[in-house]
C-alpha cells in the first residue's frame, strides 16, 4: 500500500477571500507514475498545482514532494520540479536559446552545461531552426514546446503539466502526449491536470476528478469509465437512405442497445469494448453501407461530471484562480 | 508544419548524463547577474525604450536654455552650464520610472511564476532588474553630457571629478529604482505605476535647485527645497562639474541613497513576496 509516493497531498485547504478553491484535497502520485488531475475550469486544478509546485502556501493541510515538505523545504522542492502551466511560461523578449540559457543558469548548471543542455532540448522538441527567434514570435504549438522544454532544463524528477494541450489542435496534441510518455518512460513521475476525460485516458495511470475544491472521483481511468459509461460509437452512413439498416447494425454491434440518431444523419451507440468499433466496421462493409464518419467517442467531461454529480458541470468560469494568481 | 517531437534524437532528454545541478557558492550574485543579463537583452532588443533617457534630456535641454535662458540667466550658455546638471537629475530621476512599469508588466506574466518554482534565491529577480537598468542610467548620463556639449556645456573641474559626478548620478539611479520597484509591486496596472511615480518626481525636480537658484524660491518651499534629495543630488554634480562650493551635498546624496535602499529594498522584496 505504501508505495513509493512521489508527489502526497493530504487535506489541502485554500481560499481566496470568499472563494474556497480547495476544500480539503487528496492526491497521491507513486514513483514513475501520470496522475491525471480532471476538472471543469475553477476546479481548483491550478491552485492545487501552484500549491504542489510552492508557488502557493495552502492554508490547511500539508503536501510533500519526494519526501520535501512544499512550504518548509520549498527550496529542495524547486531542485527536483519542473513546472508547465498557463502561468509559468518564458520571457516572450528572449529568443527560445536564450531562455533555456537562462533557465539553466538559474539552475547552476554551469555556462558550458547550460548551454549544451538548451541544444539538447532545442532538438529534443523540434526547435533548433526556431532557437534565435524570440518567443513571442512562435505559433501556438511552438510557444507550448518551449514552456516544456523549459521545465525539463533541470532533469526534474517531477513534472506539473497544467492544462499542457489546452488550445492546440489534435495532431498537436498527439504530439504533447508522445512527450508526455517518453519523459515517464524516462523516470519521471507526471501530474497533469486537464479538462479532457480522453487526454487522461490516453496518458494516465490514475485519474482524480476534482470539483469546486473536491475530490469526487479517484480510480483508474478503467474503472472511471466503468463508472461514467464507456464510449459511444458514432456513425454517418454516406447514404441517409441506410439510416434504418446501419442503425440495427449499431444495435447488433452494441449487444441490443438501440441506436440514436444523435444528429441529423449521425448515429450513436454505446459500446463497452474496443472491438466493437472494428467489428462494425466489417459488418458494414460486408453489409454493403458506406460511411462519411465513423469515430469513438470517450464520454466529454460534461458527462462525466453529470454521471458522477447528477449536474452539468460546473464551468461557471469564475476565473477566481487567475485572479487569485 | 509537421513535427514529431516523441522520440529522443540526443538521449534521454529526461535524465541527462551532460549535466548535473550542484549548487555553487555566490548564488544570489550569479542568479542576480544571470537575470540582470535578461535585463539587457531585453533592453537591447526594444530600443525605443531608451526614448526616456535619450530624447527627454534633449527636449528638456533645448527648451528650457533657449527659451528661458535668457529670461533666467541673462545668457544662454550661463543657462546651460546651471541648468545641464540639474536636468541629468531629472531625467535621472524620471528614468526610474521605466523598471516600476517593466516590473508591473513582467509580474502579470508567467515568467515571474517560472523563476519562483526554480530554486533561486527569492531577491534575484528583483536585484536581476534593478542592476540591469545601470545601462540605462550609464547611457542618459553620458548623452545628457553629449548633448549639452554640443550646446556648449564644459566641465570646468577634472577629469577625476567629472567621473565622480557621474557615478554618484548612476548610483543615486539605482538607490531610487527601489522606490517604483516598491510601486510595482503594489498597484495593479503599470499606468498606474507610471502616474504615481509621476506625482512623486514631478514636485521633487521642481521644487528644488534644478531649474532656479533656490534663492528666488519663496520661504515655505524654501524648507522643502533643501530637504529634496534631487537637491543634493544637483548640488554635489554642480560641485564635482562645475567647481561650485560642494557644501554637505554629496554627503547628503549618500544619505538619502542609502535611506532609499535601507527603506524601500526590503519593502519590495516582502511585497514580491506576499505578492506571489
Amino acid at each position: 500500500m505504501t508505495a513509493d509516493l512521489v508527489i502526497e497531498a493530504e487535506g489541502l485547504v485554500k481560499h481566496f477571500g470568499s472563494t474556497k478553491a480547495l476544500q480539503g484535497v487528496d492526491l497521491a502520485v507513486p514513483r514513475g507514475t501520470v496522475l491525471g488531475v480532471l476538472g471543469p475550469n475553477g476546479a481548483g486544478k491550478t491552485t492545487a498545482v501552484r500549491i504542489l509546485s510552492t508557488l502557493l502556501n495552502p492554508d490547511a493541510g500539508r503536501a510533500s514532494i519526494s519526501g520535501f515538505d512544499v512550504v518548509r523545504e520549498a527550496e529542495k522542492v524547486r531542485q527536483v520540479i519542473g513546472l508547465t502551466g498557463q502561468y509559468a511560461s518564458v520571457d516572450e523578449d528572449l529568443t527560445g536559446r536564450q531562455n533555456l540559457e537562462l533557465f539553466g543558469t538559474l539552475l547552476d548548471l554551469g555556462r558550458a552545461g547550460a548551454r549544451r543542455r538548451a541544444t539538447e532540448l532545442l532538438e529534443w522538441f523540434d526547435l533548433t531552426d526556431a532557437a534565435g527567434r524570440q518567443a513571442k514570435t512562435y505559433s501556438g504549438g511552438m510557444r507550448r514546446r518551449l514552456d516544456l522544454a523549459a521545465s525539463l532544463v533541470g532533469s526534474p524528477d517531477v513534472i506539473f503539466l497544467d492544462e499542457p494541450t489546452t488550445g492546440l489542435d489534435p495532431a498537436k496534441r498527439e504530439d504533447m502526449w508522445d512527450v508526455v510518455r517518453t519523459l515517464v518512460k524516462g523516470g519521471s513521475t507526471v501530474l497533469l491536470t486537464t479538462q479532457y476525460l480522453e487526454e487522461a485516458d490516453a496518458l494516465a495511470d490514475e485519474i482524480t476528478v476534482i470539483d469546486h475544491g473536491r475530490v469526487i472521483a479517484h480510480d483508474t481511468p478503467e474503472g472511471l469509465k466503468r463508472v461514467v459509461g464507456g464510449q459511444t460509437l458514432e456513425v454517418r452512413p454516406s447514404d441517409p437512405g441506410q439510416l434504418r439498416l446501419t442503425a440495427s447494425i449499431l444495435s447488433e454491434v452494441s449487444s441490443g442497445a438501440p441506436a440514436d440518431e444523435i444528429r441529423k444523419g449521425m448515429l450513436a451507440v454505446p459500446v463497452t469494448d474496443d472491438r466493437a468499433m472494428t467489428e462494425a466496421v466489417a459488418r458494414l462493409a460486408a453489409a454493403g453501407v458506406a460511411v462519411t464518419e465513423l469515430a469513438l467517442h470517450l464520454p466529454s467531461l460534461d458527462e462525466v461530471f453529470f454521471t458522477l454529480t447528477g449536474r452539468t458541470a460546473a464551468d461557471d468560469d469564475t476565473t477566481k484562480e487567475e485572479v487569485a494568481a | 508544419m509537421t513535427t514529431t517531437i516523441g522520440a529522443p534524437r540526443t538521449g534521454n532528454p529526461v535524465m541527462p548524463t551532460t549535466v548535473t545541478p550542484n549548487p555553487r557558492p555566490f548564488r544570489l550574485v550569479r542568479h542576480s547577474m544571470a537575470l540582470a543579463k535578461r535585463s539587457l537583452i531585453k533592453t537591447a532588443r526594444t530600443p525605443e525604450a531608451l526614448i526616456d533617457v535619450t530624447l527627454q534630456p534633449v527636449l528638456f535641454l533645448v527648451i528650457f536654455v533657449y527659451i528661458f535662458g535668457g529670461a533666467v540667466a541673462g545668457s544662454t550658455h550661463d543657462y546651460l552650464q546651471f541648468l545641464l546638471p540639474g536636468i541629468l537629475a531629472q531625467t535621472i530621476a524620471t528614468g526610474c520610472i521605466a523598471i516600476g512599469v517593466n516590473l508591473n508588466t513582467d509580474l502579470a506574466k508567467g515568467i515571474f511564476d517560472r523563476f519562483r518554482s526554480l530554486p533561486v534565491p527569492r531577491s534575484a529577480p528583483l536585484l536581476g532588474a534593478v542592476l540591469g537598468d545601470i545601462v540605462r542610467y550609464v547611457i542618459v548620463t553620458f548623452s545628457t553630457l553629449a548633448i549639452g556639449y554640443v550646446m556648449g556645456f564644459r566641465i570646468t573641474t577634472d577629469p577625476l571629478s567629472a567621473a565622480a559626478g557621474c557615478a554618484l548620478a548612476v548610483l543615486f539611479a539605482l538607490c531610487l529604482s527601489w522606490l517604483p520597484v516598491y510601486v510595482s509591486m503594489k498597484v495593479r496596472t503599470p499606468g498606474a505605476v507610471q502616474g504615481l511615480m509621476f506625482a512623486v518626481i514631478m514636485p521633487l525636480s521642481f521644487a528644488s535647485n534644478v531649474f532656479v537658484g533656490t534663492a528666488t524660491l519663496p520661504g515655505w518651499m524654501q524648507g522643502f527645497v533643501e530637504v529634496n534629495p534631487l537637491t543634493h543630488l544637483v548640488g554635489a554634480m554642480r560641485g564635482l562639474f562645475l567647481g561650485t562650493p560642494l557644501g554637505n551635498h554629496a554627503w547628503w546624496t549618500l544619505a538619502w541613497c542609502a535611506g532609499f535602499v535601507v527603506v524601500f529594498m526590503p519593502l519590495a522584496l516582502r511585497a514580491y513576496r506576499k505578492k506571489v
